[in-house]
């Protein structure tokens, strides 16, 4: 790399002048751009062995538990599931939007733009909070609280018109988002059933995955907040963008994130189902 | 001496002129409390790490004397097994993860890099501040978890005893642990990032010191490694909380996997701590023979060489686990290849060495102790990676042995070498030579003492991480113990004079040990708060030296 000798230590002494564009330790903007750009590159690289681990667990598992993994699948709703890609693919293009108004310096367009992707952002996760609610009926989260033989039984209920809860017994509450109790033949009923484990662990990586993917967008949220803030008070300049880069390029990489997550999880089912 | 060097044309106006010798510096410019818990200061940031690695160094060193002296005699008469345990967890954990994994690159790398590289910070000076906290909360977390009952699952953390068996404090020292991944990911990030884009005009990737790359192959392995442990430490605690078994077996969970994930980490993770001592000797090793390094460019690529086998190699730690043979095959073979650039290295400095000017300061007293322990270290690990002998040395006192040479006998004396190198750039003043000598033989010696006999134990079949053993290990087991306390006077020796230098050692000049890289050359002792009056100018390589070169005059300031 050559850096050009032209911006200089004189700059930086009376940097004063532009205020917060350009920050003592570097020669020139353009320094202090493609610093910050490569650094926010290298966290979404570190993000990406991150979540790695998930996906390597994932994959192992797929592997060794695949009839039960093609079972718990179908327990998911692939319908919501792809409602919610194309609400992000908005999301994202919308993000798109407002790094191309960065760029341009139109302050308010930022704003604008970032409030839009909010906005998708958020109906995605109103979605996935009445997707977990449903599975919380369906007791597939993975703690005591799950049972495998009273969500598939649920689950073809469901399919099949029918009223579930109606027909078992005393209305007990759980204490996840009010869920039914199980009773206790159930319970039993897991107990002899050796899948009830390995679909447990498909349900782990279900929730383990969504919420994490899920904590990333709120994170986006809190940073999209502040940057909004920063942007309405003109704080962005053509020369000055990185943030909103580095967010643009953050959401896109959470984006990126779920096209993975909705296959694997969702379309799972459907796809190992066709084989047979 | 630096006629490969010139400066640009001076530009800064208006600055404070820092003179020679009693001038502003990054040490005196500021004062209070608050401005040094508060700096972005790179300079001042390394000596943070350097104060906050050099008490936990402390702390594990305690713990590694009480296992010493519980394993004098066969019975375990000092301690209950339970403390044993608790005793090997809390020196492996706090030596690994708060000393070495953070020791050269954090300290002397964050110190060095944006001087050698002719920048006036790093890239992110604020991500840096940081990430010294986020060691700090996670120290924190972690010595809470140990002193409040301490753990005893190893510093492995295997599963399922960890998350099935234990009731000890598994989960908080998990919590710290993962935050303090983050610090080492925020290191690797702001130093690939400053390599990349600030580095001065001229300073080419060829042109850069060795210790650069070492730093640089470092940094890419912490960025690509320290997530992967931090999300399957994350798993080890949902598996504690929620009992869900996805690394127990009895719920349909694989423990392999486990360690699958932790040696992907925990692998590479050894070259974050040796690479960066590599690249230090690289500097010593040329300064104090006043010879160009031999072969620079393999040594450069030897550093990123090794980088990328760390990720391709962590399946040897387990060829017990019930690995496939065929994958254990491919294993072993990889591991193998290590050796190579690692040789490259070894056979590099002493090619520097032939027909060098060779002095026996003491850093380069530290220098050569590490070729010799390094180089023991690393041939042994071919016993390990040696499937048939693997099964007989795994989790015996060998393996041990052989760590500790790669890792105190690496790491830390490299260390060692590098910080007496680094002392009078970091304080302006010399250390007193004579302790500074005395200090390198007796760590030379005591380590030797100490780990040499543990090979031979542990060939003869001595199983690591008990606190009892058959009478027939008793005498090799004394000589371990006597010379971890020989070991333990050479690390104290350090404690009392490199402090005592910063107030009463002769000031040193700006470049007392006649190198010629940017930060000797171009830069004060101490550095002026933004290291450089003038951005320099690079035009040749980095190591050149004048034949002759007097250290007297060079103390006096010339």
């Amino acid at each position: 790399m050559q850096v050009t000798e032209k911006k200089h230590a004189q700059e930086a002494h009376d940097d004063h002048g532009h205020g917060h564009e350009l920050a003592h330790h570097f020669v020139s903007v353009e320094q202090q751009h493609d610093a910050g750009n490569l650094g926010m590159w290298m966290f979404l690289t570190t993000e990406v062995l991150f979540f790695g681990g998930l996906f390597a667990a994932y994959t192992i598992y797929r592997y060794k538990f695949e009839k039960v993994f093609e079972q718990a699948s179908n327990i998911l709703d692939p319908m919501l599931g792809a409602i919610n890609t194309i609400v992000l693919i908005f999301s994202s293009v919308t993000m798109a939007f407002a790094v191309r108004s960065a760029q341009q310096g139109k302050s308010k367009a930022i704003v604008a733009w970032l409030g839009a992707t909010i906005v998708f952002g958020g109906l995605f996760l109103g979605i996935k909070y009445f997707e977990w609610k449903h599975d919380a009926q369906l007791h597939v989260f993975p703690t005591s609280d799950f049972n495998w033989t009273w969500a598939r039984e649920k689950h073809s209920e469901g399919e099949h018109g029918g009223h579930g809860h109606d027909s078992h017994g005393p209305e007990l509450k759980g204490y996840i988002f009010n869920s039914p109790v199980v009773p206790a033949n159930y319970v039993e009923s897991d107990a002899r059933n050796p899948e009830a484990k390995q679909a447990k662990l498909f349900f782990f990586l279900y929730f383990s995955m969504t919420s994490l993917h899920a904590l990333h967008m709120v994170i986006g949220f809190g940073v999209m907040a502040v940057i909004m803030a920063y942007a309405w008070n003109g704080y962005y300049t053509a020369n000055y963008y990185v943030p909103v880069e580095s967010i643009g390029l953050y959401w896109h990489f959470v984006d990126l994130v779920w096209i993975f997550l909705f296959p694997l999880l969702y379309l799972l089912g459907a796809h190992l189902g066709a084989g047979h | 001496m630096s006629t490969i060097i010139t400066s640009a044309p001076p530009a800064s106006a208006g600055s404070k002129d820092p003179g020679h010798g009693g001038g502003v510096d990054y040490l005196n410019h500021e004062t209070s409390i608050a401005s040094w818990l508060l700096t972005l200061d790179h300079k001042r940031i390394g000596i943070l790490y350097l104060v906050a690695m050099s008490a936990m160094f402390v702390l594990g060193g305690f713990y590694a004397s009480l296992i010493r002296a519980e394993l004098i005699t066969p019975k375990g008469d000092l301690m209950s097994s339970d403390f044993y345990n608790k005793s090997f967890t809390a020196h492996g954990v706090i030596m690994v993860f708060f000393v070495l994994i953070p020791l050269v690159p954090a300290s002397l790398g964050n110190f060095m890099l944006p001087l050698m590289i002719g920048a006036k910070d790093v890239a992110f000076p604020r991500l840096n501040l940081i990430s010294w906290y986020v060691y700090m909360i996670g120290a924190g977390f972690t010595l809470v978890a140990l002193i409040g009952g301490g753990v005893d699952s190893g510093w492995t953390f295997y599963t399922p005893l960890s998350t099935t068996y234990l009731n000890s404090n598994v989960l908080l020292t998990a919590t710290g642990l993962f935050i303090l991944g983050f610090s080492s990911i925020l290191t690797g990030l702001n130093f690939i990032v400053t390599i990349h884009r600030m580095r001065c005009p001229g300073m080419d990737w060829f042109r850069m010191p060795l210790f650069v790359w070492a730093l640089y192959a470092t940094s890419v392995i912490q960025l690509l490694g320290t997530p992967v442990i931090a999300i399957t430490l994350a798993l080890v605690g949902v598996e504690r909380l929620l009992g869900v078994g996805i690394f127990d077996p009895r719920l349909g969970g694989d423990p392999i996997l486990y360690q699958h994930l932790f040696w992907f980490y925990s692998h590479p993770a050894v070259y974050i701590m040796i690479l960066p001592p590599l690249g230090v000797t690289n500097e010593l090793i040329s300064t104090f023979s006043r010879k160009p390094i031999f072969g620079y460019s393999m040594m450069a690529g030897a550093s990123l060489a090794i980088a990328i086998f760390s990720f391709i190699v962590w399946a040897h730690h387990m060829f017990t686990s019930g690995l496939s043979p065929y994958a254990a095959m491919f294993f072993s073979l990889l591991t193998f290849s290590v050796a190579i650039p690692s040789g490259i290295k070894v056979f590099t400095w002493l090619a520097t060495l032939f027909r060098g000017s060779i002095s026996f300061d003491s850093p380069m007293l530290y220098a050569y102790g590490f070729i010799g322990l390094f180089t023991i270290g690393g041939m042994t690990g071919l016993f390990l990676s040696t499937l048939g002998t693997d099964i007989h040395f795994h989790d015996t006192y060998f393996v041990v042995a052989h760590f500790h040479y790669v890792m105190v006998g690496g790491a830390i004396v490299g260390f060692m070498g590098g910080l007496h190198f680094i002392w009078p750039k970091m304080f302006g003043r010399m250390y007193p030579e004579f302790p500074a000598r005395m200090s390198a033989i007796l760590i030379f010696v005591g380590f030797n003492l100490t780990f040499f006999p543990q090979f031979l134990v542990g060939y003869l079949g001595m199983p690591r991480r008990y606190h009892e053993y058959p009478d027939e290990f008793q005498v090799l087991n004394v000589f371990s113990s006597a010379g971890a306390t020989v070991l333990g006077v050479g690390y104290l020796l350090p404690l009392l004079y490199l402090p005592w230098s910063v107030f009463f050692g002769e000031k040193a000049g700006r470049n007392p040990w006649g190198a010629t890289t940017l930060d000797w050359t171009h830069t004060e002792s101490p550095p002026t708060p933004h290291n450089f009056e003038e951005t320099p100018v690079v035009t040749g390589e980095p190591y050149k030296y004048d034949t002759l070169f007097n250290k007297e005059s060079a103390l006096a300031g010339h």
